[in-house]
């Protein structure tokens, strides 16, 4: 437990400090802690899920708090929960239906997996309780719904395939543990493989000979270009170098290394090189329920310039960065203003800070906001892991990933104090 | 589970076997000293400790041990000293006594005055293994350590007598005080641009002294040097074992830079060396009075120290958030909705505010309640103040609890000490200092004294420990003494500006300088390069630092007139003394030296000085008639010939002197003018000027104008005289 504790403490000052950068890193380490939670809780032989939610819920108010901007926290958080309730749900469901279930799911299990791999604990869940609930607009689109009710990885030992099978009501407390490590396992390796899910499509989105904006630097952005390349896909890059922090600069080296004939334009010059882009791609910081994104600063320009003149403006983001909260004045609340001195030297403009002289109120104020949001209406397309959306259908989506019931999480956690 | 931990280890093991010269790995250890073993926070700093002063509504040393343990210390020991109990406590019940790889212990000592003593205390402990990062308790920052660490490694393995790294950063002057945002003084430090070998290190205290003397040797040591006024001292030091000893070895350093850097740098027979390391992204900055305090404050609002900002650095429980204009609200926050509160501001948790209030470039502390009408402009209120209808507050520091009944009003400067009741309608005069605690009395106000006086502070240190409790007992007997100096209801002690001091109060005070303070200041610069001129003497540097002051030729003439005149006179005085008191010749000799040397005179210049007053004391002698005065004359020279003789040392001279006797004869002595020809004579027989110089002096006279020549013409026979005598010899 003080082991727990301590990971906890660790890793809130971290995200506090704000050590931890990128929404995929934060969502990886908070999935992993969240992990170590859960498997370190002791719960009993009833209510364990209520018990475990608790536990991570506890958590994560601790992480949210400690950095309310990085929204991955909030929604790993969620996303566990989320898992927790269904591994719940389809436990119960599977002792009501009898052992007959699971005995079937072994035989699909390796075949689904590999296209499925995302949906997989939601489907599965899903499946088991179409008597419940209605199932999701996305397992409807599916087929066949997937049968499986227990997924299993290459990660899981040998002695928890032991244990699963033998299901027994004395061990179910271990079994719904143990579910829930092995879906939240998926998910970590969900946030891992993302850049390649969204790499993928690269190919049905570029074309031969198109002009492809993009603006600041991004992982997923990079990841998708080259597997255009990759494909022989011919096509020039314009870098927006992405002032104050000039990530585009790094961009561009990227691009230049994977040997992609890459252009490198300042952000004022946007709008003036638009008029040749055939399409903007970019990376996101949050993408929210109502398909609004919050994305590095500047971009809000880019997506105006490109509605503008009829550019199509899509967003890269993982599922990770589905955040169902619908955001309210977000170019404050959900805004991180950094230190002036990545605009100006400080050594230059100290005599312009002093003091002493005159009202005594500083003449010169530097505001340098890390984001931007980006409305949905100037959104074209989504591409996350599973596919390219609309942004109206982002609500949608994220009902497939959270529950309802853990919408309230960072208020609950104001609240209490 | 183990992922993170194995990872831990993996990373420790990379980073030994990084360094396998270092066998045994020594964690990065700090020393903080909790005390700032000065008196300048007075009267706050009777009653708490500095380094918990709220700044920004988090204690200072939060800021400090933040930093630290982000920038990768492992072990830092807490020197406390004043109130050593009271930051003991808070530390203990701070999360920084719990934290993972981050231990803090607290060294607790009561006979140290200094921050010598504090080295010296911490060198016997014998706790610092290796190199470590010395810095005070009220020093905010967010720099990287790591360049600078490495910076200092790499000096070390090749040069061992590297022992210490100054950070430093640039600021410059503000172009009217000639002193920095932060309130210090103007600071010179001469670097060596190739190696950054800290050469030279000056504060310069007199605001009135435009000049700066550097030693030679410095010059001609060092191929290049390069001289700022545009540094900013961080007071961020990595040291190396070695300074801990060198404290103890000179058991007379007490103060880091006035003695210990001054001392290495003077003192070459160790070969010791400093060097510096400039910042240039990042913020570091030391609250080292009222003014810093404020600038840091601000600078902070301003996010120049992120991630140290208030929306980031959670203490507690309670969140800040930031809304637009640079405002920081905490929680549950009560605010009318007429009330105004303006650009950077912070508010803590639980204030509330009442209705047409204005509040701007402030801060705001917990708890606090605020009424109505009321009009807040670049103060800092701390917790639990309240503030009734109608109150002024205009740049001041207003501490817990303080109490101020409706209509009071403070003046720019003003600092309330803890739990002071200020009464209905008084008006704080600007830069006056309220406290609960009367004034001690000061033996004397001179800085130096700063560890006397903290001996005194110790001592009072413990009563205020334990007053607490014993407070509202007090506060009833200290309410009968004092309610007529704070308007009635008001309890407090006003301190006395102690002597001396009230000149350079308004340069720490918080509040901006006033207009008048200004206009002066400017008038004082100005007058200072007047003066620089002046000397004709001010050494190149300090031209190169004022690209204003460039002496004008015609400024200089007009100088040395002046001074010319002013010696002449001197030299008359003594000449006039010297005859009234029967003064030996070579006494007056001496002086007349003495002065020529004080004014920078020529030889010249005195032979005619002298003669000017051997003419002068002549015509004031009684006379009637020419001859009168002609044997008035002769009668000095027989008596005062030496003295004239010992300034004629050549053609030169004497010449000057014929041309001042010319001077005075068409000018201010008309009455002479007859007796041109025949004064020239006896000159000429005392030996006192030689015939080569007459002819020298015709000769000068050759080219002039006609009017000129009138005495030429008047000695023409004499002359005359004197060419057929050389001839014939």
């Amino acid at each position: 437990m003080p082991d727990v504790q301590s990971l906890v403490i660790e890793f809130v000052l971290k995200l506090k400090k704000r050590k931890v950068e990128g929404s995929q890193a934060t969502a990886r380490q908070t999935a992993v802690l969240l992990r170590s939670v859960i498997s370190q809780q002791r719960i009993g032989y009833t209510n364990q899920a209520g018990a475990l939610i608790d536990a991570v819920k506890a958590v994560g108010e601790q992480l949210v708090a400690a950095n309310p901007v990085e929204l991955a926290v909030g929604n790993i958080v969620r996303r566990v929960l989320h898992i927790i309730r269904e591994e719940d749900l389809s436990l119960t469901t599977a002792a009501m239906a009898g052992l007959n279930l699971s005995a079937v799911s072994d035989d699909d299990d390796d075949n689904d997996q590999d296209d499925h791999p995302v949906l997989s604990a939601a489907a599965v869940a899903a499946a088991a309780r179409s008597t419940l609930r209605p199932p999701s607009l996305q397992t409807l689109l599916e087929d066949m719904p997937d049968p499986a009710a227990v997924p299993h990885t290459s990660s899981s030992g040998g002695d928890s395939e032991e244990k699963s099978k033998s299901a027994d009501k004395s061990s179910r407390s271990r079994k719904l543990k143990h579910d829930v490590i092995e879906a939240v396992n998926e998910l970590i390796e969900d946030i891992d493989t993302c850049h390649e899910q969204i790499a993928e499509q690269a190919v049905e989105h570029i074309h031969h000979n198109e002009v492809i904006l993009t603006l600041g630097s991004s992982r997923t952005v990079l990841e998708f270009l080259y597997a255009a390349k990759e494909k022989k896909r011919s096509f020039r890059v314009f870098v927006a170098e992405g002032a104050p922090r000039y990530q585009g600069h790094l961009l561009a080296k990227e691009l230049v290394a994977r040997g992609l004939q890459t252009t490198l334009i300042t952000d004022s010059a946007v709008f003036a090189m638009i008029s040749r882009v055939n399409m903007v791609i970019v990376g996101a910081h949050a993408v929210m329920a109502n398909g609004g994104v919050i994305a590095p600063v500047g971009l809000n320009m880019v997506a105006l310039a490109a509605q503008r003149h009829a550019v199509p403006f899509v967003v890269l983001a993982g599922s990770h960065k589905l955040c169902p909260l619908y955001p309210h004045n977000p170019e404050v609340l959900l805004n991180e203003l950094r230190s002036p001195s990545e605009l100006l030297d400080f050594g230059e403009f100290s005599d312009c800070m002093d003091f002493g002289s005159g009202s005594g109120s500083p003449l010169i104020h530097v505001v340098n906001p890390t984001f931007d949001y980006v409305p949905p209406k100037l959104v074209s397309l989504f591409i996350t892991d599973t596919g390219g959306h609309n942004p109206s259908y982002m609500y949608r989506l994220i009902a497939d990933y959270y529950s309802a019931d853990d919408l309230v999480l960072q208020r609950k956690a104001a609240a209490s104090n | 589970m183990g992922a993170p931990k194995k990872s831990a280890a993996a990373a420790a093991a990379a980073r030994v076997s990084d360094d396998p010269e270092e066998l045994a790995r020594v964690p990065l250890q700090a020393v903080l000293l909790a005390d700032s073993f000065t008196t300048k926070f007075r009267p706050i700093t009777l009653e708490r400790p500095k380094v918990l002063l709220p700044l920004v509504n988090v204690p200072m040393i939060e800021y400090t041990l933040a930093w630290l343990e982000s920038a990768g210390v492992e072990e830092v020991f807490v020197f406390c000293c004043a109130h050593a109990k009271q930051v003991i406590n808070y530390l203990e019940s701070s999360q920084w006594f719990s934290q993972p790889k981050f231990s803090v212990t607290t060294i607790e000592s009561h006979n140290s005055v200094s921050a010598g003593d504090a080295l010296r205390f911490i060198y016997e402990r014998n706790v610092i293994h290796g190199d470590f990062i010395l810095i005070s308790g009220d020093t905010v920052s967010n720099m990287s350590l790591t360049r600078v660490l490495q910076e200092h490694k790499e000096r070390r393995k090749k040069d061992s007598n590297a022992v210490m790294t100054m950070v430093i950063k640039r600021s410059k002057l503000s172009p009217v005080t000639q002193q920095s945002r932060l309130g210090t003084d103007e600071l010179f430090m001469a670097i060596d641009p190739d190696t950054k070998q800290l050469l030279y290190y000056e504060e310069n205290t007199n605001h009135l002294k435009a000049t700066l003397s550097l030693d030679k040797m410095l010059l001609i040591d060092n191929s290049s040097i390069r001289l700022h006024n545009d540094m900013q001292d961080c007071f961020i030091d990595i040291c190396s074992p070695e300074v801990l000893s060198l404290f103890t070895d000179n058991f007379d350093y007490q103060h880091l830079r006035r003695h210990f850097v001054k001392g290495l740098l003077v003192d070459d027979i160790m070969g010791y060396k400093i060097y510096t390391h400039e910042i240039h992204s990042s913020y570091a900055a030391r609250v080292d009075n009222y003014r810093a305090y404020d600038t840091i404050s601000k600078d902070i609002i301003q996010r120049w120290t992120y991630p140290l900002v208030p929306d980031v650095l959670l203490l507690g429980n309670s969140t800040t958030k930031l809304e637009r204009v640079g405002m920081y609200r905490a929680s549950e926050i009560v605010q009318s909705r007429s009330a105004q509160i303006g650009p950077l501001t912070v508010i803590g948790t639980g204030t509330r505010i009442g209705d047409n209030t204005k509040i701007s470039n402030s801060v705001i502390g917990k708890g606090c309640d605020i009424g109505s009408n009321v009009l807040i402009e670049g103060c800092h209120i701390w917790d639990n103040v309240t503030i009734e209808d109608g109150c002024q507050l205009r740049h001041s520091i207003v501490c817990d609890g303080v109490v101020m009944k409706s209509g009071a009003v403070l003046s720019p400067g003003v600092v309330l000490s803890f739990k002071v009741v200020i009464g209905q309608n008084f008006t704080a005069p600007a830069y006056s200092k309220v406290s609960l605690l009367p004034q001690p009395i000061k033996q004397d106000s001179d800085e130096e004294l700063e560890y006397a006086d903290n001996n005194s502070d110790v001592e009072t240190s413990c009563a205020p420990d334990n007053m607490n409790g014993e407070l509202t007992s007090e506060l009833s007997e200290i309410q009968g003494s004092a309610t007529s100096e704070l308007g009635c209801g008001g309890v407090g002690y006003i301190w006395s500006i102690c002597e001396g001091a009230s000149e350079e109060e308004w340069r720490h005070s918080i509040a901006p300088i006033s207009a008048e303070k200004l206009a002066e200041l400017t008038q004082t610069t100005d007058d200072d390069l007047e003066f620089s001129n002046q000397d004709g003497n001010a050494p190149a540097s300090s031209g190169e630092l004022r690209s204003d002051a460039l002496s004008d030729s015609e400024d200089d003439d007009e100088d040395t007139k002046n001074d010319s005149a002013y010696f002449e006179k001197e030299v008359e005085a003594t000449f006039l003394r010297a005859v009234h008191e029967n003064v030996q010749v070579d006494h007056v000799i001496l002086e007349v030296n003495s002065l020529k040397l004080s004014c920078n005179m020529e030889f010249s210049a005195c032979a005619g000085a002298i003669f000017y007053s051997m003419m002068k004391l002549a015509l004031e002698t009684p006379h009637k008639t020419t001859d009168e005065l002609s044997r008035a004359v002769l009668n000095i020279f027989n008596s005062w010939h030496r003295l004239l003789k010992s300034y004629l040392s050549g053609k030169d001279e004497e010449i000057e002197v014929i041309l001042k006797f010319e001077e005075m004869c068409s000018e201010s002595a008309k009455e002479l003018s007859p007796l041109f020809t025949q004064i020239l004579h006896h000159l000429y027989d005392k030996e006192l000027i030689s015939e080569d110089a007459i002819l020298g002096w015709e000769f000068e006279k050759q080219g002039a104008e006609e009017s000129d020549r009138v005495f030429v013409r008047q000695a023409e026979n004499f002359l005359q005289w004197l060419k057929e005598a050389s001839e014939e010899d």
